[in-house]
């Protein structure tokens, strides 16, 4: 498939917005957050900068964006639907939290509303990954793990913000740390998961089958409908160099998890201060730019079974 | 709304392909643009027409397939078009209710005033159907030729799609799939029409009919020794009939 920038920056962005939220959420809700008290605020608005850029990047691709309002009434049967409406319950309800965490330290009530951010953020990434996940032509994206490496990796992108921005405000605890790096050892897993899954199966969809002449013998394409490309071939044909998607996989494995699992390490070796905010803001960058890889992967390496009509022998 | 109709449809209104019979002129692909260029989904936008690497939206692509090996293989033209089918998933995921599928015939269309593009309902669609159109910034599909069936300007003998009405060896056929006695469903039938990908579970309205097999060499019966072998031209048979007296 064809891997649309727009849509990479969106999913990686707003994961690790949305990650950052779920984790301050939970932390309000049961009484945990920084000592302090703009911490969390800062996290909060720079959570928000990664989900609004995200979505706002997320409309780029499309070919009629002022119409992109008409995206949040079919929630009924549409994922992408359902997206976009708790993207926007979200927000209001995001920015409320962070109103109270920042100017109404003493009140309550906002504190309850972080659970309702936390399950807000979890479920806009949810309906993203199913997005993906529904799609039954597309087998490497039709599979158990798409949902929770998407769940997984947007919660361990938004433990690394969570803990560079704690502790450019002050310093981090060992048990963040250490949760830390349980997400991350968490997220590796499902991703190297999902990578074994796709490269062991295989589509149920065949030549034979999209043709029906599987009864004749093996099919094979003898000319195709068009001599140049056509959309279909431009957005569904995209293909990656098998080569080249051995080195990128290992390019994300190393700066999404390995980088930023050994600069947390040395954060919390470092305790806290200037260098230990220094080293998770390069984590935190590298794991951005590992997941953007990821993301590139994600759709690069995805087969479309209308290649079986263009000669693909399987997809 | 892109749900699909609760119940399914009285008439499910599509096209029976017969792989036997198709030649692979593409007359359905180019009488499908035609028509189509001047129909409800117009413009079928072309880039570069006349360029080196011409591209547009077209509804209708016929490929051609080698099946088997030898003398037992076939070459198949293949036409490619939208198979409105019953378990329509580009309906399902579409955010603005932009594809619908009509509850009366089955037919699935996209109001391109509600579209936004978003290029979700090709990807959802495992038989390449739908087609961006670029310069509209909005999806386009088969429409079954809407503006043709129901088209009371039209003669009725032409109230069918533009790819039936061009098919010069008659390898298309257009009727009501729900109607058992129709002469689509009797022919899906008698030949054998099967679905594409049906292990997806679509479950497209448009059948196929498999290419008949040839007969295998051991199963033509061998001439019976000393059995006069029949010339097949009608003066060849006449020779043989005046030297066999």
């Amino acid at each position: 498939m064809h891997p649309a920038y727009s849509v990479i920056y969106f999913t990686v962005a707003s994961g690790a917005g949305y990650g950052l939220l779920f984790l301050l959420g939970l932390q309000a809700a049961f009484d945990l957050l920084p000592v302090n008290p703009w911490s969390a605020p800062a996290s909060g608005l720079f959570a928000l900068a990664l989900v609004t850029t995200g979505l706002l990047s997320s409309t780029l691709h499309l070919g009629h964006k002022l119409r992109a309002w008409r995206a949040v009434t079919q929630w009924r049967s549409s994922w992408l639907s359902r997206e976009g409406v708790l993207a926007l319950i979200g927000l209001p309800v995001a920015v409320a939290f962070l109103y109270g965490m920042a100017f109404q330290n003493d009140a309550g009530w906002w504190r309850a509303l972080g659970l309702a951010v936390a399950m807000l953020s979890a479920l806009t990434v949810h309906a993203t990954a199913m997005i993906y996940a529904s799609l039954k032509p597309i087998r490497h994206w039709n599979n158990p793990l798409t949902v929770p490496g998407y769940l997984l990796l947007a919660l361990a992108s938004g433990g690394v913000a969570d803990l560079a921005m704690d502790a450019a405000f002050g310093s981090i605890t060992l048990a963040s740390g250490l949760l830390g790096l349980a997400l991350l050892a968490a997220g590796i897993a499902v991703k190297r998961g999902y990578w074994r899954s796709v490269d062991a199966g295989e589509a149920a969809s065949s030549p034979e089958s999209a043709t029906g002449l599987g009864a004749i013998g093996k099919v094979r394409l003898l000319e195709r409908p068009h001599t140049e490309e056509n959309y279909l071939l431009k957005e569904m044909g995209y293909q990656v160099a098998r080569r080249h998607a051995t080195r990128l996989r290992l390019v994300a494995q190393v700066l999404g998890f390995l980088v930023p699992a050994l600069a947390l390490a040395l954060a919390l070796l470092l305790g806290g201060g200037g260098l230990s905010a220094l080293a998770l803001f390069l984590a935190l960058a590298a794991m951005l730019a590992g997941l953007l890889v990821e993301r590139w992967l994600f759709f690069a390496e995805a087969k479309h079974t209308v290649m079986l009509y263009y000669g693909a022998g399987r997809v | 709304m892109t749900s699909l109709p609760e119940q399914p449809a009285q008439r499910r209104l599509g096209l029976v392909i017969d792989l036997d019979t198709c030649v692979g002129c593409h007359a359905c692909a180019t009488s499908c643009k035609e028509w189509n260029m001047g129909g409800v989904a117009a413009p079928l936008t072309d880039l570069d027409p006349y360029g080196a690497k011409p591209d547009g939206v077209w509804f209708n692509r016929v490929h051609g397939f080698e099946a088997g090996e030898g003398g037992a293989g076939r070459t198949v033209h293949f036409p490619r078009s939208c198979l409105h089918c019953e378990n329509a998933a580009c309906v399902t995921v579409c955010p603005t209710g932009a594809s619908y599928k009509r509850a009366e015939d089955g037919i699935v269309l996209v109001n391109e005033d509600l579209c936004i593009g978003c290029k979700l309902c090709s990807w959802a669609c495992p038989y390449g159907a739908r087609e961006f159109d670029e310069a509209e910034g909005v999806m386009k599909k088969c429409t079954l030729c809407v503006d043709r069936i129901y088209n009371e300007t039209l003669a009725e003998a032409d109230r069918k799609p533009a790819c039936v009405m061009a098919c010069p060896t008659g390898a298309r056929h257009f009727g009501d799939l729900a109607d058992e006695g129709s002469e689509v469903s009797r022919l899906v039938a008698a030949r054998g029409g099967f679905d594409l990908m049906p292990e997806l579970d679509y479950r497209p309205t448009n059948k196929y009919l498999p290419p008949r097999m040839n007969a295998s060499p051991a199963a033509v019966p061998p001439a019976a020794a000393g059995e006069a072998i029949r010339p097949e031209s009608k003066f060849l048979q006449w020779v043989d009939r005046l030297f066999s007296r």
